[in-house]
């Protein structure tokens, strides 16, 4: 069953850290408009942290032109309280998903900020995450979660 | 931000703000200062004044642990909210963690 649309945002901007938080907060304001559990909120600004991140520090590598160095977040609300966030880059793509997906598994060995942890975290906060890639045309990562509503909580 | 409190031969870095891959680089740099000058036996990362921390945050802890006993000490991390807790859980070092407010002596540590 397809569930009606009841919202939509979509925020586009460069593949810069400082935008990492930015768009949580985004995202924890989209998020809060169903009135959810702070738990809820605390989820989706982790998970899409991880995401974003993970496009600011992988994505681009190969991409000198600013330009071009573009994240796209678009975040769907749907009835009953689904949420589902996509976030996406026009980088150089995941040769295996299935690797990168692993815990601490990274490729990135010059940040040592990074732990590995980011799929294993989006994962455990998320109830869906999928990831669709192509190798020299870019990644999303769709995170899906049924946020606690009002509603559901009356039942 | 970090405030640093020195007790002796223990230590408390008190962060304050997020802790993502943004601000994680400057808090690397600032904490491994620390360790280098005054070799603590105990460092101890106090998060109560941590309202986001991501995974980047679980890369810095491992790292301080890593930093802190190449000088012979040992890390602890103290007043962790849940979401943060279970982010160190899940890389398996749920050890570092002393529960919240617990007095100083019943820090665990790495």
């Amino acid at each position: 069953m397809k569930q009606k649309l009841l919202n939509e945002c979509i925020m586009r901007f460069p593949a810069l850290s400082r935008n990492e938080s930015i768009s949580r907060s985004a995202a924890a304001g989209f998020a809060a408009q169903t009135d959810p559990m702070a738990s809820d909120i605390a989820a989706v600004k982790i998970a899409v942290s991880e995401a974003v991140t993970n496009a600011v520090v992988h994505a681009y590598r190969n991409e000198s032109r600013a330009e071009k160095r573009v994240v796209e977040m678009t975040m769907r609300l749907y009835e009953g309280g689904l949420l589902k966030i996509i976030i996406k880059d026009r980088g150089s793509g995941i040769a295996d998903i299935e690797q990168a997906m692993k815990p601490e598994f990274s490729t990135a060995p010059e940040s040592e900020e990074r732990s590995g942890l980011g799929f294993t975290v989006m994962s455990s906060f998320m109830d869906k995450v999928k990831v669709r890639s192509a190798v020299g045309k870019g990644t999303s990562v769709i995170l899906e979660k049924q946020l606690s509503t009002y509603e559901n909580e009356k039942q | 931000m970090l405030k640093i409190y020195n007790d002796g031969r223990r230590i408390t870095v008190s962060i304050f703000g997020d802790i993502d891959h943004h601000s994680a680089r400057e808090l690397r740099i600032s904490i491994d200062e620390v360790i280098e000058n005054s070799r603590p036996e105990l460092l101890i990362m106090d998060m109560e004044n941590v309202g986001f921390m991501d995974s980047s945050g679980v890369g810095l802890i491992i790292g301080r642990a890593k930093a802190v006993k190449a000088v012979g000490g040992e890390l602890a991390v103290k007043n962790a909210r849940k979401e943060i807790a279970d982010m160190i859980a899940l890389s398996g070092m749920s050890y570092v963690i002393a529960a919240p407010r617990s007095e100083k002596r019943n820090l665990q540590t790495l």
